[in-house]
């Protein structure tokens, strides 16, 4: 069953169109991997699902309901969540509130405070923040904000969570940690669509990979697919 | 009915011409430095009571006190950026924070220089007599002062836009103001190009205020008028685009005029209309982007 | 005597401001003790009409005017960052309902439809403009008090046939007392503000308005609402203001000078704690009093805005978050505890 779908998906920026008739299908349960060189219109494309802007033209359904036009919130009340590349965290807010933010505005349903307050204390150990709940966010470390970015989207109640390169900037140590808390995700039967530079990554956690170059879709496949196509060795050598 | 248009268009493009070198000034200041200038009005005063004292006090002719005022004006506004905004820039995180930062600043400066002045040349108003000879131009009758000021505005405009376009550091005032962190590493010092943007902007206000003194009486609390027309003027033509902010002041003058012509007391109503309406439906301006 | 009564009760107020930030920060220690001396100090202002001069609580009236509106000011655009230019728009819708009202109704009546004209004039203004960012917004809202003085100043003229109108007055030390009133009722307002889920939201906004708004937060209508409530209070002490003056007109009702002024005492005081902007607004009205009177003698009352001037240009360059970001260094230094931790400025 598709859970994401988009039919010609355009966006222009000025003149030049940084996604151009992009069409696209996440199934439900799955890891979708979202590659492409620097300026391909990866996190452009991520910001039409999100709805920071609305595509134009081009159609945007989630879980068969159209969501392009809507305001953010209201795509990531629908179960649709996300994380940043440059990590969004509300620095001046304790971690928990972070997180807190997230169930109590972000639910379909909406929930109670206290309700609220059990999920995100829930998420937070899930990715291994308890001891630091009490501490501004704006104190963490890189790899820390970004996993209480990552429970703040998982506490939305997302159905599909969308990772905009979570991997960025992290040792091998971290890198691996993130890759198993991927897989963990998953395993809760949460959907990824995931932007990611680092190629072992993506490899190893996706099931399917689509890729980008200057706005425009030139691949998709498995990762044996995407690693063996000439076209996409021709895009990432010839930069 | 004819003689009465052309009336119209001619006193509009006279004041158009002071709005413009304003407006030009104030997009300087902030399409490049950022610093959104509510003291630029305080210019056009400051430079019209300086010609007053040097035409009344020293016999000078007002157009030639231009090369006095000018660049005294002009070092004003370039150790204004030197010391207060580059400060400013220095410890503000983020553009954003630098432009609320830069704004209140530039009210401190205008209320220290409004009331300097108060102090200086009282609350009268003044005026002197200059040029002020009838010119009729096919039936319209205007003076001979406005049309001098009509072509000195334009001449500067375009001298100006030339500079802009053509001259080494027009091109590095262009590189500042698309990418000023780009420019940097291009090795355009950008301090100074900052600086020197703060104070041509200046300078345009002054030059508006020793052309302006030539036709109208004026009173040292005049400023903030003349910032709210340029800050129209400046979103009208596109906050940033200086050919936008030429051409906008002519607009706005002849708007001005119009309205003026049939209900005096709603010119300035009618302004802010067409200002709030504009920003409502199109932000970027005429000729934004 | 009179500086001296006034500058007390200003103190008071700003402990009230205190107390409500330590509650808000959930500091339970001597909670008894706290309280206690908030009872005593509103006593202390509630009773200025009965042992101050006669001109005590004039003074003191003018001084809760400016609290309430820096307070208010900051409450908006203190955590959106938006700022606002509005303030002299609201405050003089205030001024003119009552202007209408005053002599037919009671003033709790038109502190209310005041408080609530300016409510409604601001969910209007809102909706229309807080898609506009930073600068934009800034401009279009100070071009709204223009608007309105202007328009309003040719409907008297022309279609009244008037300059401007006499308002019923109220005796000053009513006056004090309904100014006082919404002053609690500002802080309590305030307070749950700040303690609610909408507060909350409204905190992430400040802090990340777009990563706020993907995490469900209707951002849209949290700053319309915020920007509302902070209008209603604008209005309401407008509507008191305008029984004071006696004769209002639209240059006087929509004065650029009440936008200015509290964003002054805001910026100099410190936004990111509650009593900052009520420091701010006590000091500059005191020294205003104080300048006015001193340089009234030499005929220069007016020239107090100079030194105004003078302080803002300073203040932003050396006290970038105001005297509250002052008293926490020197707290911290005192306690020799911990990194130095500043509120962050917007």
């Amino acid at each position: 069953m598709q859970i994401l779908e988009g039919e010609g998906v355009t966006k222009y920026f000025g003149g030049l169109a940084a996604v151009s008739k992009v069409d696209f299908s996440v199934t439900k349960g799955e890891v979708f991997g979202l590659i492409g060189p620097n300026g391909a219109g990866k996190t452009t494309l991520f910001n039409l699902i999100s709805g920071a802007f609305a595509p134009k033209p081009g159609v945007i359904k989630f879980r068969g309901e159209k969501i392009s036009g809507l305001s953010p919130h209201k795509i990531c009340r629908r179960g649709v969540a996300r994380t940043f590349q440059d990590v969004r965290v509300f620095a001046n807010m304790p971690a928990l509130q972070n997180v807190l933010l997230g169930s109590l505005f972000g639910t379909p349903t909406g929930m109670s405070e206290a309700e609220a307050n059990k999920r995100a204390i829930e998420l937070l150990d899930f990715v291994g923040l308890s001891a630091m709940k009490d501490i501004p966010a704006g104190g963490l470390t890189l790899v820390n904000q970004k996993r209480v970015e990552v429970a703040r989207a998982l506490a939305t109640r997302a159905e599909l969570l969308m990772l905009d390169e979570l991997m960025a900037g992290l040792n091998p140590t971290e890198t691996a940690e993130a890759m198993e808390l991927v897989t963990r995700i998953r395993k809760r039967g949460v959907t990824i669509f995931m932007i990611e530079h680092v190629m072992k990554a993506i490899m190893g956690v996706c099931d399917r990979i689509m890729v980008l170059h200057h706005g425009e879709k030139i691949a998709e496949g498995t990762p044996k697919e995407i690693a063996t196509s000439k076209k996409v060795i021709e895009v990432y050598l010839g930069e | 009915m004819f003689a009465s248009i052309l009336d119209i268009i001619i006193d509009g493009l006279f004041m158009g011409g002071i709005y413009a070198l304003l407006a030009m000034g104030l997009s300087l200041q902030y399409g490049v430095a950022r610093v959104l200038n509510v003291s630029h009005g305080e210019f056009i005063m400051v430079g019209a009571f300086l010609t007053l004292a040097l035409h009344t006090g020293l016999g000078m002719n007002p157009i030639l006190t231009l090369v006095i005022i000018g660049p005294i004006i002009f070092i004003v506004g370039y150790l204004l950026h030197r010391t207060l905004f580059s400060a400013l820039l220095k410890s503000s995180p983020s553009t954003e924070v630098f432009e609320g930062k830069s704004l209140l600043a530039t009210f401190g400066l205008l209320f220290i220089i409004q009331n300097v002045a108060v102090l200086i040349w009282g609350s009268a108003t003044r005026s002197y007599s200059y040029l002020a000879s009838p010119v009729e131009i096919a039936g319209a009758i205007t003076s001979l002062n406005r049309m001098v000021t009509l072509g000195i505005t334009i001449a500067i405009g375009l001298a100006f836009y030339i500079f802009l376009a053509r001259s080494r550091m027009g091109k590095a005032i262009r590189a500042a103001a698309q990418d000023p962190a780009t420019a940097g590493i291009m090795g355009v010092n950008i301090n100074n190009v900052l600086a020197l943007c703060f104070g041509f902007g200046l300078l345009m206000a002054g030059i508006a205020g020793v052309l302006y003194s030539m036709c109208f009486g004026f009173y040292t609390t005049m400023g903030l008028g003349f910032t709210i027309i340029a800050i129209i003027v400046v979103v009208l033509g596109g906050l940033g685009s200086i050919p936008g902010s030429f051409i906008g002041g002519f607009i706005l003058g002849i708007v001005g005029q119009i309205t003026n012509t049939f209900e005096a007391e709603l010119t300035l109503a009618a302004y802010y209309f067409i200002f709030i309406v504009l920003l409502l439906v199109r932000p970027k301006g005429i000729m934004g982007k | 005597m009179q500086y001296l009564l006034t500058s007390i009760c200003s103190l008071c107020m700003v402990y009230s401001g205190w107390f409500i930030d330590r509650l808000l920060g959930k500091e339970k220690r001597g909670k008894w003790l706290t309280s206690g001396v908030l009872l005593l100090t509103l006593a202390l202002v509630a009773t200025l009409p009965v042992y101050g001069t006669s001109y005590a609580p004039i003074l003191m009236t003018t001084i809760i005017l400016y609290i309430i509106l820096a307070v208010s000011w900051t409450m908006f655009s203190g955590p959106t960052g938006y700022m606002s230019l509005a303030t002299a728009a609201f405050f003089g819708v205030g001024i003119y309902t009552a202007a209408f009202m005053a002599g037919d109704f009671p003033p709790p009546v038109f502190i209310l439809v005041g408080g609530a004209a300016s409510f409604i004039l601001a969910l209007g203004v809102g909706a229309l403009t807080l898609r506009l960012r930073g600068i934009y917004f800034a401009i279009f809202t100070f071009g709204l008090v223009e608007l309105i003085r202007h328009v309003l100043a040719f409907i008297e003229l022309h279609v009244t046939g008037t300059r401007g109108r006499f308002v019923f007055g109220v005796d000053n030390e009513t006056i004090f007392y309904y100014m006082l009133g919404v002053f609690v009722l500002l802080m309590i307002t305030a307070y749950f503000l700040n303690r609610s889920k909408f507060g909350l939201a409204l905190r992430s906004i400040g802090e990340y308005e777009a990563a706020a708004a993907h995490t469900g937060v209707n951002v849209t209508m949290v700053k319309i609402v915020t920007f509302a409530v902070s209008a209603f209070f604008m209005g309401a002490v407008g509507a008191i203001w305008a029984t004071k003056l006696h004769y209002v007109d639209p240059g006087i009702a929509f004065n650029p000078l009440f936008t200015f002024i509290p964003v002054l005492m805001a910026i100099f005081g410190g936004m990111g704690l509650l009593y900052g902007p009520i420091i701010g607004a006590a000091f500059f009205t005191l020294l205003k009093e104080f300048l006015t009177t001193t340089l009234a003698k030499y005929g220069l009352g007016e020239l107090y805005m100079l030194f105004f001037g003078v302080i803002l240009v300073a203040a932003i360059l050396f006290m970038p978050n105001g005297v509250v970001g002052v008293i926490q260094r020197l707290t911290q230094k005192w306690r020799k505890g911990g990194p130095v931790e500043e509120h962050a400025d917007t």
